[in-house]
């Protein structure tokens, strides 16, 4: 049912984990839908120095947020915000259709952790 | 690596002395049953012994109350629908309940369509069916009642005989899905008040493609397939001689080895369900503890999914399936999680496993060793899981 590249990333999870430090965290999904994913990111020079997720959801959704921090790291926060669902998608050499909705959400996450950081940057000022 | 299948409910392998019996039915007694010649006489035959081997599995009074049909779906169909349209003069209510297979629940809807009225009963937090509201909802207008035996999903037993008691007091006919439970449990539909009931071979180590339908005489139904009268009339279409023969060794197995294979398998099933609750910290489990089909486990586990769960656990080699939305075509979670009483993501977190013949002792150790890693790598990933329960 998924590429080789999807069950890697599920069976070896990338950059998994809390980031009580963080900088910005973003939580999409809703557990009674089944899929739920929190990004944590940590900026410096306004890149993405460090990026954590953890998520609650079936393979396609903990694949998928594992490929975003991949997608994410190093790169300027505009770079980052223009990552799109099908980038990831695509990065895992696709995902079943059924799944492209529901659980590819990791993109979604990674904005709303991007604007808690900013929100968070402006309320300091 | 070791492979253990623990997923009977959706296949079963089958039986080799099926397999064996079937065999000169494509090629050698290839005849129609209703020729006339002697190429018919052998088929004619054997469909009358399979026919036989049903009807005693059954306890049914005689063997011209089973119709072949191409499986459990279909079988229940020409049950609801059958009853429906040849009895709509007596009234257009059908009950049923909140828990049925989808073959059952989507005819009831078809038939909503056309003017008929299906109330769905509810189940208590163990999935059985509430009878003190049979008795309420039941008039002189119904004409149906449609109950499954055991519920695939969670392996409930329903109190059938009470339920057809009910149902003959309003002169309401008694419909039985038993296509999870025969072959497992006895089953007399005599002394049980049953009317019809649907069996699939291949829940018995049979072929797909073949099932029953158990009618009692003087039970009134139209047929849905129309042609050239086979089925005394009631399922048109030549017959499916290699599939039916199977079908009737497979029943025939079932009867001779069910009281030691269901005393074995509830042994695994009672040491499997023990294994898992002891050894996994929040977890449940769904169904009644013991009005319960013999190889049904059916548990959850708070925080996770279970999608992901059978991706881990089918990495280990075993195969089982889940309640959850995700592993659904509707996207929904099971229907029968929801019925008694789950909240969604309590529904999302269920596995089910269902034991089958080869299914051994040392395949249960096998799986009880594995899973409370394949839980706690899963809770180590999810947001909702509490911080003490990872360690």
């Amino acid at each position: 049912m998924y590429t080789e590249k999807v069950m890697e990333h599920f069976r070896n999870p990338r950059n998994m984990g809390d980031m009580p430090d963080a900088d910005g965290v973003g939580t999409v999904g809703n557990p009674v839908c089944g899929d739920l994913m929190t990004i944590f990111i940590k900026v410096k020079d306004n890149k993405i120095a460090d990026v954590k997720f953890k998520t609650f959801g079936c393979g396609a959704a903990i694949a998928t947020s594992s490929m975003i921090t991949e997608l994410a790291k190093g790169k300027t926060l505009e770079e980052a915000t223009k990552i799109s669902r099908g980038d990831v998608a695509e990065s895992l050499g696709g995902l079943p259709p059924v799944k492209m909705h529901c659980s590819n959400l990791a993109a979604d996450g990674l904005r709303a952790a991007i604007e808690d950081y900013l929100k968070k940057k402006e309320a300091k000022k | 690596m070791r492979r253990v299948y623990m997923d009977h409910t959706a296949g079963t392998p089958i039986d080799e002395r099926v397999l064996e019996v079937m065999m000169p039915y494509f090629t050698l007694n290839y005849g129609n049953p209703s020729s006339i010649h002697s190429f018919g006489n052998e088929p004619r035959q054997a469909i009358d012994e399979a026919r036989s081997k049903v009807t005693d599995l059954i306890g049914a009074e005689k063997k011209e109350e089973i119709i072949f049909t191409s499986g459990g779906t279909e079988s229940n169909n020409l049950a609801i629908k059958g009853v429906a349209y040849r009895n709509k003069d007596k009234g257009k209510h059908i009950i049923t309940s909140s828990i049925e297979h989808m073959s059952v629940i989507n005819t009831c809807k078809h038939l909503s369509k056309q003017g008929f009225k299906v109330t769905y009963l509810p189940v208590d937090k163990d999935g059985i069916v509430d009878t003190e509201a049979l008795k309420k909802e039941i008039t002189d207008k119904t004409i149906l009642v449609s109950i499954m035996y055991a519920n695939s999903e969670i392996g409930t037993i329903e109190p059938i005989k009470e339920i057809g008691e009910i149902a003959h007091d309003k002169e309401a006919f008694l419909h039985v899905d038993a296509v999870a439970a025969a072959g497992q449990v006895p089953i007399n539909v005599q002394d049980e008040n049953i009317d019809l009931l649907s069996l699939s071979s291949n829940d018995m180590y049979g072929p797909k493609g073949t099932g029953a339908l158990y009618r009692k005489s003087g039970t009134n139904i139209l047929p849905m397939i129309h042609g050239g009268g086979q089925e005394r009339g009631l399922r048109s279409g030549t017959e499916n001689l290699p599939g039916i023969v199977g079908m009737g060794k497979a029943t025939e197995i079932a009867k001779t080895e069910m009281k030691g294979e269901a005393e074995r398998l509830s042994k695994l099933r009672d040491a499997f369900i023990k294994g898992v609750l002891d050894r996994i910290p929040e977890s449940y489990l769904n169904g009644h503890p013991t009005m319960r089909l013999p190889n049904n486990v059916n548990v959850r586990f708070s925080y996770i999914e279970g999608e992901s769960l059978i991706l881990g656990l089918d990495m280990e080699g075993v195969a089982c399936s889940s309640g959850s939305a995700c592993t659904s075509k509707t996207l929904e979670p099971s229907h029968a999680l929801l019925a008694i009483g789950l909240a969604h993501e309590e529904a999302h977190g269920s596995l089910l496993f269902t034991l089958g013949r080869q299914n051994t002792k040392e395949d249960v150790k096998y799986v009880l060793g594995l899973l409370p890693s394949v839980v706690r790598r899963l809770r180590a990933i999810s947001p909702l899981t509490p911080k003490d329960l990872v360690t």
